[in-house]
């Protein structure tokens, strides 16, 4: 009962850390929730993942570079970064409500493969070529500038794109470039 | 070439390592002085950061998120909005937060606030300013560079001439040599005439790979080298440095 309680506490609080926004980006570090939940909050994070799980959400680690292949040494774990995203699909109907249009989803799927496909850096100029072929001129510049401030892009003094935080917190890579190229188009 | 390859990301598979270490290890034993055996090893360290960018790239093409571009490219341009969309919903997991008020927000948006100019002072209307209709003449678009003072086939030809002049009865000259003017502008001004003499088959390039140099042979009559072989294009570099460089001598 007393371990029970003491679970208990620590998902309040590891639910109040990764639901509200502490900094400038979402998510907590994981030497944050090690400070602050005690150090079996791996866990802890296993605990409310379950539960989040009956709400159609969970919890996601993303990893520094390199992503471990094996377990994960705590190292790596407090390096790494969490964040609660949804489990499930999302209908096109749920995104119009999240204020995304479909030119604008189609777009940012566009940007993304084609940075993935060079190797992570592209250059704007090609990327933007590509999304004239789906978006009307004038939202191309728009666009790619809101892909760029939510943190799915980067931008250097080149020109040249990369992808940014959210896109590797938020989209399996891997599965999107394989639905793609298993498309029939 | 090695520099190019590191500094433009071009494919490192362009620099054929075996042979030019073939070439470093015959002449080895004839190098005396440091400065030869310097030279030597700037080549060898070049070669290994060569071979450096072939292993990542190997490394690239055989992890699981390789594609090839061109195939990618082919399917988004084929597929329609609403497909793309869909597809990327099925790989999106977008991030729950909420967000709200914090002691730092509130200063922020106090200090933004206080900055804030009043909106009469801000939607000023600048007042638009008149100009006289007037005529003007060839010289003044020229001078504005409105108008260019040759036709650009014709600027061509005159510099194909002086590049045939430049050879001096030889067969080449060092690009540089030929390029190089007394301002930075007027060197990448030639450096662009250059480009255009070759595409055009005015002229060709011969570069030696291992000393880094690069001679350009003009021809004798333009050749239409469009279609009749494998085009490549060759990136040469000009710097601000390596102009300088070169009025100093230091090219040589």
């Amino acid at each position: 009962m007393k371990r029970k309680a003491y679970y208990a506490r620590k998902i309040k609080g590891a639910t109040h850390l990764l639901f509200y926004r502490h900094h400038r980006k979402p998510g907590v570090k994981g030497w944050e929730l090690r400070r602050k939940l005690g150090s079996d909050y791996p866990k802890v994070l296993k605990i409310l993942d379950s539960y989040l799980e009956k709400l159609d959400l969970q919890v996601n680690t993303i990893f520094e570079e390199p992503v471990p292949t094996d377990k994960p040494t705590p190292s790596q774990l407090d390096k790494a970064r969490f964040y609660v995203t949804l489990r499930g699909d999302i209908t096109s109907e749920e995104v119009k409500m999240m204020g995304w249009r479909i030119d604008d989803i189609a777009g940012l799927a566009t940007a993304i493969s084609c940075i993935l496909s060079k190797k992570g850096k592209a250059s704007r100029t090609d990327v933007e070529g590509l999304l004239r072929n789906k978006l009307p001129g004038w939202r191309v510049d728009m666009n790619m500038n809101r892909y760029i401030s939510s943190g799915y892009l980067a931008e250097d003094e080149n020109n040249q794109l990369y992808l940014d935080w959210r896109t590797r917190a938020e989209i399996d890579r891997k599965t999107l470039v394989d639905l793609l190229l298993g498309a029939e188009g | 070439m090695c520099q190019s390859v590191e500094e433009r990301n071009l494919d490192p598979f362009i620099v054929d390592v075996d042979d030019i270490l073939e070439v470093v290890r015959e002449y080895f034993p004839e190098w005396e002085s440091p400065d030869e055996l310097c030279l030597d090893a700037e080549a060898i360290e070049r070669l290994a950061s060569v071979i450096g960018l072939q292993s990542s790239w190997v490394k690239h093409q055989s992890t699981s998120l390789y594609t090839d571009p061109f195939l990618l490219e082919d399917k988004i341009r084929r597929l329609g909005k609403e497909e793309l969309a869909a597809l990327f919903l099925k790989a999106w997991r977008p991030i729950v937060e909420l967000e709200q008020l914090s002691p730092h927000s509130l200063a922020g948006a106090v200090s933004y606030w206080r900055n804030l100019l009043p909106t009469n002072e801000r939607w000023l209307k600048r007042a638009s300013q008149k100009t006289d209709l007037g005529a003007t003449t060839r010289k003044e678009l020229v001078k504005q560079r409105i108008l260019a003072e040759k036709a650009f086939s014709e600027e061509l030809q005159t510099f194909w001439e002086e590049l045939k002049q430049s050879v001096k009865g030889g067969e080449k000259i060092r690009y540089w040599d030929f390029i190089g003017a007394e301002t930075f502008a007027e060197t990448m001004k030639r450096a662009y005439m250059t480009s255009f003499l070759i595409t055009y088959g005015y002229a060709t390039l011969e570069i030696h790979r291992l000393e880094e140099e690069v001679f350009i042979k003009p021809f004798k009559k333009p050749r239409n080298i469009v279609g009749s072989k494998q085009l490549v294009s060759i990136p040469v570099s000009i710097s601000i440095e390596e102009w300088m460089k070169w009025k100093r001598g230091e090219l040589d």
